[in-house]
């Protein structure tokens, strides 16, 4: 073969397999809406889907839903911990079966790098069951450097299962620092203490 | 064909570098396999060290010199410094050695990128030994305590430690995407007049379909960690079912990619094997044309069953049927490549040198390990034995045999031919040994251990267990430490010995014995003629 046309056959195969390493690049990300398509389609079920499915197998439309709960939002931070500490809402009105984010915002005061947890409870007692958090800063503690101020997720649902006799409730978190260090060896996932 | 210089020649006459030069620059396809080879064996030692870590401590049920996340961040590394530090960088440095000497070509199709695609690894290597190491020094956060399948949510929580990980995985993809593009641009564009595929020595083919493999595969892993990357730092919920998303497509993603990359570590060593025994049986390859058929057909059923390692997750009833159904399908090619190897031996007028021994070995036991898979594959088994000690003894029945014995035949066999000197025969089967012994009796109990209810990845265990780890961890130090002597054998090969001719082995056939040994700088300038019986 003569070296010419060896040249412009390699450059084509490089080029056709460079197209199909970005082709396969897109395809992960592509998957993410194909995956819940082809469950849907075939049945196949995801976890997303289970979870939605059940909640429509119940005979929800019409039920719970359309109430209207009220949450407050309330912080109280223990002496021994220099920090500010506030919802950035303190009234939420919500639907119970949906999914709902509040942030918090923290300061450490000090110039030190200090650690606190906050300890959750719910008022009345008999809902705090029926308050999924799907993911909050309760659920780890929490290191701020000298200064430093962050702002913490909580993302929360009301479970339609809330009895119909509680309309608001009251999230309350009390910030301190712990006791006893945090277990060195402990992973961060390790320290999902209920919260 | 003559060398009027072309897009991606090298112009070979300039002087040659000398000293580092020659090797940090090189585009030189010997020196690059060479180069490959020698950071495979270095993270072979590296990995081999962390495993043996993990056996001390499984010696005994307690814990006694790591911690829970210590050892899993150990279990997490091993895996990754054997499979992407060792097997596939020395697959590609047998490829880069021995494929333009099989297909008569002068080099690599693109000696610069080839370079290139060596000397990300190094780097690649250092980010993923920082991510073992950062955790111990202050602020440098968690271990990664996930195992090298990074499920989230677990490796959405760890510290910084996973970053680097997820940079060196993408590092590392970049390079083995890279060496698949040339190898393929080389199969396809560099043969030697003649030489038509279905010619084409069985190494290179199965080197064609890893690399077609790889890059269908690489790019979805380098996708599903970047979205990792993004759920950890950019506030997206790929995987975070807080915020819709699916830690379960995260899976799926990963096994897209990993079940094909079981092949891709099996694939290359297949080929060797399908040299040497021919060598040694002084008999051409039974079943060629099968042979060729057989791996295809593993690499596209490969792609999609990938769901047999999540039978748990709770799929429907129809997709792990067909899950399990697919599975099983692909123990037919797989077995199809045994029945030629044995085929080949039949009658054969066979002798044992080292590299025979292990393909011999690689032979009974790949075929073991193959079995447990099949049981594996059956999915009311599989939930019992998911996540056990079986799955580990499965893996590595297949791995073990599979992919790095089958290196190690390779480099018995063409050590003699890339460094001119034969290596000590004696010294060799005294390490084949070894070897074979510790690793079954590394291996074999786990079998029961999984069986009896032992799970993985967990640091300590039930007194009941005590007996069969305290034989695996016996057989690990010996396995462990017998590759001290696979490196003194390969570095005396290296330093002297009985000089070795051009044909080394009476048996063998093939272009790669026509040319000196060791090879001069320079091969098949000009192409060779291709005769009839130098196919396969
Ligand atoms: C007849 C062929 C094979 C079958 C039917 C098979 C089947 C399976 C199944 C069902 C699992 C999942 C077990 C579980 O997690 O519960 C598994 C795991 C595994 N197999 Fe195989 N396999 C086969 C061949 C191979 C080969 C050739 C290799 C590699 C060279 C391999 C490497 C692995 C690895 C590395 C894992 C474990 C991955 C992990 O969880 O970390 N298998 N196999
Ligand atoms: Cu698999």
């Amino acid at each position: 073969m003569n070296p010419e046309a060896q040249a412009r056959n390699k450059r084509r195969t490089v080029w056709l397999l460079s197209l199909l390493v970005l082709g396969m690049f897109g395809f992960g990300f592509a998957l993410v809406p194909l995956y819940d398509l082809l469950c849907q389609v075939t049945g196949i079920q995801s976890v997303s889907l289970r979870s939605a499915g059940e909640a429509v197998a119940e005979p929800l439309p019409g039920r719970a839903d359309s109430r209207l709960i009220t949450i407050k939002f309330d912080t109280s931070v223990h002496p021994n911990l220099p920090w500010d500490f506030q919802p950035l809402e303190r009234n939420l009105q919500v639907h119970p079966g949906k999914l709902y984010q509040v942030n918090f915002a923290a300061r450490n005061r000090s110039s030190a790098s200090v650690t606190g947890q906050a300890i959750p409870s719910v008022a009345p007692w008999q809902a705090t069951a029926f308050l999924n958090k799907l993911e909050c800063f309760c659920f780890n503690r929490q290191t701020l450097a000298g200064g430093a101020s962050v702002e913490m997720p909580l993302r929360f649902m009301i479970s339609p299962d809330l009895p119909p006799d509680i309309r608001s409730l009251t999230l309350s978190y009390s910030l301190m620092k712990p006791e006893t260090p945090a277990p060195v060896s402990a992973p961060e996932s390790a320290r999902h203490e209920k919260g | 064909m003559s060398h009027t210089s072309t897009l991606h020649d090298v112009p070979h006459h300039h002087a040659n570098p000398t000293g580092w030069r020659r090797w940090l620059f090189s585009t030189n396809h010997k020196d690059i396999g060479t180069l490959y080879l020698l950071f495979a064996l270095a993270m072979l030692f590296m990995g081999g060290a962390s495993a043996m870590l993990i056996r001390a401590e499984l010696f005994q049920p307690g814990i006694q010199l790591l911690d829970p996340d210590l050892y899993n961040n150990l279990v997490t590394n091993h895996a990754l410094l054997m499979i992407f530090g060792s097997v596939m960088p020395a697959a590609a440095g047998l490829a880069n050695w021995m494929i333009p000497l099989m297909i008569g070509a002068p080099d690599m199709a693109l000696p610069r990128m080839n370079n290139l695609s060596f000397w990300i690894l190094p780097a690649a290597g250092t980010m993923l030994i920082l991510s073992f190491v950062v955790p111990f020094f202050p602020g440098g956060g968690s271990q990664i305590n996930t195992g090298w399948t990074l499920y989230p949510p677990l490796s959405i929580q760890v510290g910084m430690s996973m970053d680097f990980l997820i940079f060196a995985i993408h590092l590392l993809g970049i390079s083995s995407v890279l060496a698949s593009i040339n190898i393929i641009v080389t199969l396809l564009n560099m043969r030697a007049p003649g030489m038509t595929l279905m010619k084409m020595p069985i190494f290179c083919w199965t080197w064609l379909v890893t690399a077609f493999l790889l890059i269908l595969v690489v790019p979805v892993l380098a996708g599903g960690v970047t979205m990792l990357l993004f759920d950890r730092h950019f506030g997206t919920s790929f995987f975070d079912a807080a915020g819709g998303g699916d830690p379960v497509l995260f899976q799926h993603l990963f096994w897209f990619f990993g079940h094909p990359e079981v092949y891709v570590l099996l694939l290359p060593s297949i080929g060797v094997l399908s040299h040497v025994i021919p060598t040694f049986a002084r008999k051409p390859l039974f079943g060629y044309k099968s042979m060729v058929g057989a791996m295809i057909a593993v690499g596209t059923i490969g792609m999609v069953v990938w769901a047999h390692h999540q039978y748990t997750i709770g799929m429907s009833l129809g997709a792990v049927s067909y899950f399990m159904i697919g599975t099983i399908i692909i123990s037919i090619p797989v077995g199809l490549m045994i029945f030629n190897f044995i085929a080949t031996m039949w009658r054969g007028a066979m002798s044992f040198e080292t590299p025979m021994l292990f393909a011999v070995a690689i032979i009974l036991m790949f075929t073991f390990g193959g079995l447990s898979g099949v049981m594996l594959a059956v999915v009311p088994a599989d939930m019992q034995y998911h996540d056990s000690m079986f799955v580990v003894a499965h893996f590595h029945y297949v791995l073990m045999p599979g992919a790095v014995f089958g290196l190690f035949a390779g480099v018995f066999y063409w050590l003699p031919k890339w460094t001119g000197h034969m290596y000590d025969e004696r010294l060799g089967k005294i390490f084949f040994w070894i070897n074979v012994t510790g690793f079954n009796l590394t291996f074999f109990p786990q079998h029961f251990l999984g069986l009896a209810g032992m799970p993985r990845r967990i640091i300590d265990y039930n007194v009941m267990f005590t007996e069969f780890n305290v034989i695996s961890s016996i057989g690990a130090m010996i396995f462990g430490f017998s590759h001290l002597l696979l490196l003194y054998i390969v570095i005396k090969t290296i330093r002297g010995g009985e000089p070795a001719p051009s044909r080394v082995w009476e048996g063998a056939r093939g272009l790669e014995w026509e040319v000196a040994s060791p090879p001069p700088f320079h091969t098949w300038e000009t192409p060779p003629p291709i005769r009839q019986e130098q196919s396969a």
